[in-house]
């Protein structure tokens, strides 16, 4: 069947501003959106720019605006987003080209809430011990594919781009509720602040926005509640 | 176009478990890069599910040699003996040293990290199926690759991020840099540096159901394969038997090792005709010939008779939800089935290289056959071939692979590297990159000569002629295919002319890889007149290790391959026949 897609375009090298442009895509309804993107850049407009790898919603690359909301594009089927279909780069990071968005202040905000095991306690020769029910406290957590998706959906984050945003605050929840670290109370000072965990107000769309159905928001309430109950 | 130049005393390519694992042991002693085409969360690491295997015994007995023996058997004993060793001891000390940088494995109720169960894993030496699989539920890779990244955040790593290397320069034998293409700008970067490690991963876009991410173009290798060094076992590319039907997405063979069954379409549990003691469980490659064969017969489920069904269904839905999480959800998403209520169609699908960039058990790469290194270039992970998995890789080997092969490039460009002096690399050291992207810019545009109807028929012709299965006409007849494409090739033309993230232009470049890897492959299966673990004629259907116990070394000539061989170092296990 004929699928309708407009695609919110922008040339840095020639337009001022993006624009939209129409394409009719013959395409299967079990079809993904990435296939569709594929089909026209590989068989009619080679210059329409999306970053895409792994195809399967694991990897994180292609998070993108469609039909309003974001997801990813290899991870939503052409039924079930109807036709037509509108796309468009996530919002709040400065756009590059047509779908590619800069990802460094994404990047530089997650790297502020220190995304490692902290742990100056030696280890031993065996792996340290934890129970399977401590394992359990950062599960979800640990499933965030950096795509950035939670963040771009924040209505906070919109406004303010110096607010770290909740995919900083997952990766910080990841190591705050694991047994075998001892950072907590650094990364809590630094999510106390101005930018961090309690300017979240609770929208949920970056609960509705996580393609690996991280229950993002309770994972800042978690944060905001360890943070009170440390100071 | 704008060049910038960057001095670094090493460099790694490649930001997937095995670069990454390269840059903490390289990055404390000297200045280090990595340059990754992607950002280094996006790497294919990320989408290895099942395991990664170690004799930590934690469930059950278990011995490092029986994780050996079993690598070598499963290998179909082309594996070289004395690297499977330092593969399966160095496994122990690999799985501690991720889990105290923090994996978080799943773990048993005494709290030690979980093992499972997974294909061709036995206890002493083929008794029954060994609990050695460490996991994190059923995205291990994704938690490795999370893991090792944090690590390096933690280090202050440098990146350059969605920077691709595209060119090496090599003179008078020494490494002097390598050349790459900023995506974001389109400028070209050369960067001096007398260590270079490729930890590239795969080229599992030669073919077209493939559970490869579309960025698995082949790219270390063949830069390396263009400029004279040869590509090691490339007849030797393993399908994995449980793709998503014909969208080739993974399903792990955890699935299996947690219980889960293969069905054909009179939902009969064929393996046990196939592998009559561990059935389900047997190695990749025979499970995949296995469903093969039950297609051909007309055993095969659906409209068309080409699938089979993972049956999961008695496993119950506490177990998928704890053990299985993601693959389950993958089915949801792109199958639209409930797989705790129904079987799941699958279809094997092109998976993993064992042949790749030849290396010694130090990383160094080999220049040819006769195991002369090539001075400060290193290759690791699925880019490389040591060879620990010989004609048929083991499921969960390669994640080992990465991190154990991985660290000992980051060794050998520390040792390197502290043994040398800084050379310079000449300022036009770039002008063969540049005219490649001049060329591709100034030509018109056809739709003849595009990227995607020459790679389209490179996927289509090798998934028809290549496959799992085999014969000297198919290889015969995709030779041909081959050389006619290449003819294409040298005309290819791109639509987008424009500096910022030009990935058709990028995708030109990765074709040229593709057409190498595939020519490479076909070549060398052509020239292997024998059945051997994922190597399959159906012309010379037996194993003969007569005349072919070694490993053939592709070198580029025009546009085929010119073979040689060097023989398998053989260690405590005596070829036999490989039964289950």
């Amino acid at each position: 069947m004929d699928i309708n897609l407009k695609i919110l375009r922008y040339d840095p090298e020639s337009d001022r501003k993006g624009h939209w442009e129409n394409y009719i895509v013959d395409a299967e309804p079990e079809e993904r959106i990435l296939d569709l993107l594929h089909k026209i850049k590989w068989f009619e407009d080679g210059s329409l720019s999306f970053r895409r790898s792994c195809a399967h919603g694991v990897c994180g690359s292609d998070a993108m605006v469609i039909n309003g909301e974001n997801m990813l594009a290899c991870q939503v089927l052409v039924k079930e987003v109807g036709n037509p279909i509108k796309i468009e780069p996530i919002r709040g990071l400065p756009v590059v080209k047509d779908l590619i968005v800069d990802m460094e202040p994404f990047f530089d905000s997650y790297k502020k809430v220190m995304p490692y095991l902290i742990n100056e306690k030696e280890p031993g020769d065996r792996e340290r011990i934890q129970s399977p029910e401590d394992r359990d406290k950062f599960e979800d957590t640990t499933k965030c594919i950096l795509c950035a998706a939670c963040t771009t959906s924040c209505p906070v984050f919109w406004t303010a781009e110096t607010y770290v945003g909740p995919a900083a605050i997952v990766n910080a929840h990841r190591f705050v509720f694991d047994s075998r670290d001892e950072g907590t109370k650094q990364r809590l000072e630094i999510l106390k602040d101005v930018n961090g965990a309690f300017r979240c107000r609770t929208a949920f769309n970056c609960t509705s926005a996580c393609p690996r159905g991280i229950q993002v928001t309770k994972a800042i309430e978690d944060i905001k509640r360890e943070t009170l109950l440390n100071s | 176009m704008k060049i910038v130049k960057h001095s670094f005393d090493g460099v790694i390519v490649g930001a997937g478990g095995a670069g990454l694992r390269a840059a903490i042991e390289a990055a404390p002693h000297m200045k280090l890069a990595v340059i990754t085409k992607l950002y280094p969360t996006r790497s294919h690491t990320g989408a290895a599910q099942g395991g990664m295997s170690a004799a930590l015994a934690n469930v059950e007995e278990d011995n490092w040699n029986w994780h050996a023996f079993d690598t070598v058997k499963g290998s179909d004993y082309l594996a070289d003996q004395p690297a499977v060793d330092i593969l399966c001891k160095e496994a122990i000390d690999a799985v501690i040293e991720l889990e105290h940088w923090g994996l978080p494995f799943s773990r048993l109720d005494n709290g030690k990290i979980a093992q499972r169960r997974f294909g061709g894993h036995t206890v002493k030496e083929g008794e029954s199926p060994a609990f050695r699989a460490c996991y994190a539920a059923d995205r291990t890779g994704h938690m490795i690759l999370q893991t090792l990244y944090q690590k390096c955040v933690s280090m202050g790593v440098t990146f350059f991020d969605e920077f691709q290397v595209l060119d090496i320069k090599i003179e008078d034998g020494i490494c002097q840099g390598v050349i790459a293409y900023e995506l974001a700008t389109g400028d070209i970067h050369i960067f001096e540096t007398r260590a270079v490690t490729f930890a590239t991963g795969g080229f599992g876009k030669i073919f077209k159901v493939s559970s490869n991410a579309h960025s698995l173009t082949g790219d270390g290798p063949g830069i390396l394969y263009q400029k004279g060094i040869p590509l090691e076992d490339m007849e030797f590319y393993q399908f994995h038997p449980t793709g998503i039907y014909r969208l080739g997405i993974l399903l792990s063979e955890a699935a299996r090792g947690e219980g889960g069954i293969l069905r054909n379409k009179d939902g009969e549990r064929f393996m046990e005709r196939y592998a009559p003691s561990i059935k389900d469980l047997a190695p990749r490659d025979m499970v995949s010939r296995a469903i093969a064969t039950e297609i051909s017969e007309g055993n095969g489920a659906g409209p068309d008779s080409d699938y089979v069904y993972l049956d999961l269904t008695h496993l119950g839905a506490e177990t998928i939800k704890k053990k299985l999480p993601d693959i389950t959800d993958f089915v949801r998403t792109y199958v639209k089935i409930e797989p705790i209520e129904e079987p799941i169609p699958v279809q094997p699908t092109a998976h993993y290289a064992m042949g790749g960039i030849p290396t010694d058990v130090y990383s160094r790469v080999l220049s040819d056959e006769k195991g002369t290194v090539l001075p400060g270039v290193y290759a690791a992970g699925e880019a490389a071939c040591v060879s620990v998995h010989g004609a048929n890789r083991l499921g969960t080997n390669s994640l080992l692979d990465i991190v154990v092969f991985g660290k000992r490039a980051g060794q050998s460009m520390v040792d390197y590297v502290t043994q040398t002096k800084p050379n310079s690399i000449s300022d036009s050291a770039s002008d063969d990159l540049s005219k490649k992207i001049q060329n591709l810019t100034d030509k018109e545009h056809t739709d003849e000569f595009s990227v995607a109807n020459i790679r389209k028929d490179l996927q289509e012709s090798m998934e028809e002629n290549a496959k799992i299965f085999r014969t000297k006409e198919t290889l015969e007849k995709q030779t041909e295919i081959l050389e006619e494409l290449r003819d294409r090739y040298e005309n290819v033309t791109i639509f987008d002319k424009s500096k910022v993230h030009n990935s058709e232009l990028v995708e030109a470049i990765e074709l040229d890889y593709l057409l190498d890897m595939s020519e490479a492959t076909v070549a060398s299966a052509l020239a292997r007149n024998e059945s051997r673990g994922a190597h399959s004629r159906q012309d010379f259907p037996d194993r003969d290790d007569t005349n072919f116990m070694k490993h053939s070394f592709a070198f580029k000539k025009d546009n085929t391959a010119n073979l040689k061989y060097k023989d398998v170092e053989l260690g405590k296990y005596e070829p036999m026949e490989r039964k289950y």
